[in-house]
């Protein structure tokens, strides 16, 4: 049931068009399997999975297609039954138009199955469940792709006050989340009841925007049968007021509980941990149905004349997907996510990923390009609207003179990339576009500041050990010498005796010494590490040594032919 | 393409110097019907000379003209210009003065967002510091004449015959340049000038600002903060002194309805470019604007004092801003404390 919650306020917000109706009038549909799945291996935050298979292999719907790779990282699965086809650069579902490495998966049509069970989490260790977790490829499907089982241990405090289940959906055009709610509410209320036992936390709130009654409605009636299961009445659902970025998972937690992340800081620190609804669902998958999750629920909006919501499978090309929602004719670009913070995609062939909660379609009508950028005059709407409590005045001001430090000192790094301040600027100042550019510079030049210490603490020790190491040298001379000297004294000594010219055994003595030493000057100039190879190491040292000389070679051909 | 957000709020520069215009009509009307059309002419004056030194200086300087010339900026400059200077002045200190504020303190800075300083308010300072004696003769409150008034601003008519000190003025040399014993009453009761809240006809029209000053409000142009922080100041100092001795200083009301204060209050310490930008900071600076009024009207050599005010806590606007940053996300003390 709605229980009379106490709401905050987060600052700041825009209230845009919202556009929702258009994709909620149907329910969802399954996406047909395109003839050619590309699912690209890194579709988390975190290091990029090792690949499992390799060209010609046939896989199984579900199979593990790329292992979890680092402390951060999640597994991905093929999304049908086919054959890998290759595994290879492909351009990926992002405005840098970047290419990564994909298993290209051409289906078999026949969708068929690993073997699924569920996996037992009451009997496994938190351990071994976040280790199944990470390798049913289960992340965080509001947007940001974390891997959730680093998200689903209770943190310092061993457990957790509020468990926060973001249905907000506060981006205009996308339902993604708005037809789960009406349509699987009760799965997403199993996930829940997992999520919620393994973080041993006191209460759940879930916490929708008001402009979802049917979602509001759908889940209050899980809610209270959950509730019922468990005997208790700690789930709630909560309608927060409608505000752009309400569904921000820190401005959410800060609506239902007054709490503050701060930027840099784990939520759970301060008792509280925030979930999508759509990653709730597919932890119910991954546990009680033993389903990777291998697909997403993706709304298809904007210029297009029938937008809809589909279950899709990932790797489908944007393009296919765009297809079956009949685009207008003036369609000119595909957006993956919503209009205030969606990445525009290089070309609608980028495969559908775990990220993408909406292809929005754009036109030059829809979304006009803006006015001419006019200088800023301080009017301060940006402020008023900045959900962070920024001055984004005063950090576009510095990142556009690039004093990066000062940008910086105001808080560069607390932004959310929301867009608000973009959006209500009356001089149409790209905002945003000036932040990412500060921050990006800002890392660039903290990665070239670490290069350079690497590389002067690997130069001050080569000094220290080249230092080292003529010392020691001359030590071990200066103890030759010494010796050589004792040696030749005492054949002098010797030689003063018998009848044979002392002076003649001395310089023999000497010479000998002198031998001596250049000899062993001659074994410590010798460099060690080619000594005393065994033949595997002279073999790979011998390649290495054929192959500089082919490219000295080359090197030399094709500096004659730039003559 | 750009990046996102793909679409944007429909809000403009223009339309935010617009809505300026237009807050300033009520008070505008009211000031035609005491004190006759030459206010009208003078804003006529002031906008062609401002629009024309834009178009100029933009063209110098390289930037599109039509582009900028439109965005309205130039025109909120001059009706300012015209508002704070006498409405009998002769034309050409109106068109010096719309010249100083664009070309001198506009464009030289940098054009617009630029300026640390509110153009109108140097214009105002320089002029009354070069040319006191004109800047000094007012319109009598009934006189509107306009054949009168048109020969007064373009130098036909001996302009004595319709002018008269404003009340801050008469106050002021009644008080502190006649060593007889004069009271603050005494001046109210006798001065034709005055009327009963503040100078005769003057304080309709600052009713008219305050009415614009309150639709801007509601508009969202302005915050209340600046309004509000310095009315209120100017309301406070003004009653102290007046508590502490009636005879020598003029009460609250008397200040808040004369001279510039209510078009200053929502029209000029409100400029966002030169002024404070953080909460706190509006406050502090439109305070500290209503003090140095207060002290400048009250002891200084000119009769009012809001542009050397204004200016003076420009110069310290940036100051209050580094020291008044509102905490951010996460980074407040108390934790569900909201502002």
């Amino acid at each position: 049931m709605t229980a009379l919650q106490r709401l905050f306020r987060f600052h700041g917000g825009v209230k845009p068009a919202y556009n929702k109706e258009a994709s909620t009038g149907l329910p969802i549909a399954v996406a047909p399997t395109s003839e050619l799945l590309v699912i690209p291996l890194h579709q988390s935050i975190g290091g990029m999975p090792r690949p499992l298979v390799t060209a010609g292999e046939h896989v199984l719907k579900g199979q593990r297609i790329g292992g979890a790779d680092g402390n951060v990282s999640s597994a991905v699965h093929a999304s049908t039954s086919g054959t890998v086809v290759a595994v290879e650069m492909r351009l990926m579902p992002h405005t840098s138009g970047l290419s990564a490495l994909c298993v290209v998966l051409e289906p078999d049509g026949r969708d068929e199955w690993i073997p699924r069970q569920p996996f037992d989490f009451r009997s496994a260790t938190p351990t071994q469940t976040r280790d199944y977790l990470r390798d049913a490829g289960v992340v965080g499907l509001g947007g940001a792709v974390f891997p959730s089982y680093l998200k689903i241990s209770p943190g310092k405090q061993g457990k957790l006050d509020t468990l926060v289940l973001n249905g907000a959906e506060c981006e205009p055009f996308i339902t993604c989340d708005d037809v789960l709610m009406r349509e699987r509410a009760g799965n997403i209320l199993k996930g829940v009841a997992i999520m919620r036992e393994m973080l041993d936390a006191g209460q759940v709130l879930i916490g929708i925007e008001d402009n979802k009654p049917e979602a509001i409605a759908a889940m209050e009636v899980a809610a209270r049968d959950a509730n019922r299961t468990a005997g208790d009445s700690t789930i709630k659902v909560v309608r927060v007021p409608t505000r752009y970025p309400a569904g921000g998972a820190k401005q959410l937690i800060r609506v239902l509980t007054g709490i503050e992340v701060p930027h840099g800081k784990r939520s759970t620190d301060y008792g509280v941990q925030c979930f999508n609804v759509g990653t709730a669902y597919a932890i119910y998958e991954a546990i009680a149905l033993g389903q990777p999750l291998i697909s997403r629920i993706v709304t298809v909006a904007g210029n297009v004349s029938r937008a809809r919501n589909y279950e899709v499978l990932f790797g489908t090309p944007m393009r296919d997907l765009v297809a079956l929602c009949g685009p207008l004719p003036d369609s000119d670009r595909v957006i993956m996510g919503g209009p205030m913070m969606g990445l525009l995609m290089p070309d609608d062939s980028v495969p559908v990923v775990k990220a993408a909660n909406c292809i929005l379609v754009g036109s030059k009508s829809l979304f006009p390009a803006p006015p001419p950028e006019m200088p800023c005059i301080r009017c301060g709407d940006c402020a008023k609207a900045c959900p962070a409590d920024l001055q984004p005045f005063e950090m576009y001001w510095f990142s556009r003179a690039k004093i990066f430090g000062k940008a910086q000192e105001y808080h560069l790094f607390d932004c959310i990339e929301c867009g608000c301040c973009a959006y209500v600027c009356p001089s149409h100042i790209p905002l945003v576009d000036y932040y990412r550019f500060a921050k990006s510079e800002i890392w660039a030049r903290e990665l070239v500041k670490e290069a350079a210490d690497v590389a002067r603490e690997r130069y001050e020790f080569r000094l220290l050990r080249e230092e080292r190491e003529k010392q020691e040298k001359s030590a071990k001379l200066a103890a030759r010498t010494v010796a050589a000297r004792a040696k030749a004294a005492a054949a002098l000594a010797d030689a003063e005796k018998p009848a044979a010219t002392p002076e003649q055994e001395a310089k023999k003595a000497l010479i000998a010494a002198a031998l001596e030493r250049t000899r062993t000057q001659k074994e410590l100039v010798h460099p060690e590490n080619t000594g005393n190879l065994t033949p595997e190491q002279q073999a790979v040292v011998s390649t290495i040594e054929a192959r500089r000389a082919e490219i000295r070679e080359m090197a030399k051909a094709h500096l004659r032919q730039d003559d | 393409m750009n990046n996102s957000p793909y679409f944007l709020k429909p809000a403009s520069v223009q339309s935010v110097m617009l809505r300026v215009l237009v807050a300033l009509l009520p008070g505008i009307a009211a000031y035609v019907w005491f004190f006759g059309a030459a206010i009208l002419l003078q804003i006529a004056l002031a906008s062609i000379a401002a629009l024309a030194a834009e178009a100029l200086m933009l063209a110098l300087r390289g930037k599109p003209v039509m582009l900028f010339l439109s965005d309205g900026s130039a025109l909120v400059t001059a009706w300012l210009i015209a508002l704070s200077f006498p409405s009998i002045a002769p034309w050409w200190l109106t068109v010096l003065g719309a010249l100083l504020a664009i070309v001198v303190a506009k464009h030289l800075y940098g054009g617009l967002g630029q300026n640390p300083f509110n153009p109108a308010m140097v214009a105002f300072a320089l002029v009354i510091v070069a040319y006191p004696q004109l800047m000094s003769q007012w319109p009598a409150a009934g006189a509107t004449d306009f054949a009168g008034q048109w020969q007064a601003i373009f130098g036909t008519r001996q302009i004595d015959a319709i002018t008269m000190a404003t009340p801050l003025d008469a106050l002021r040399t009644a008080l502190h340049t006649i060593e007889a014993k004069t009271s603050v009453a005494g001046v109210m009761g006798s001065n034709p000038a005055i009327g009963s809240l503040g100078g005769k006809g003057w304080e309709w029209v600052a009713a008219g600002y305050l009415l614009g000053g309150l639709w801007l409000l509601q508009q969202r142009i302005i915050t209340w903060h600046m309004p509000t922080a310095f009315l209120a100041a100017l309301f406070a100092i003004a009653g102290i002194f007046s508590l502490i001795d009636s005879t020598q200083f003029a009460g609250p009301l008397f200040h808040i309805f004369t001279g510039g204060a209510m078009l200053g209050a929502f029209f000029i310490v409100t400029d966002p470019v030169s002024g404070a930008t953080t909460p706190k900071g509006k406050l502090i600076f439109a305070a500290g604007v209503a003090v140095l009024t207060w002290i400048i009207r009250s002891f200084g050599a000119y009769p009012d004092g809001i542009a050397f005010a204004v200016l003076l806590m420009n110069i310290a606007a940036p100051l209050i801003d580094m020291y008044t940053q509102p905490p951010v996300f996460g980074h407040k003390d108390k934790p569900g404390d909201s502002r």
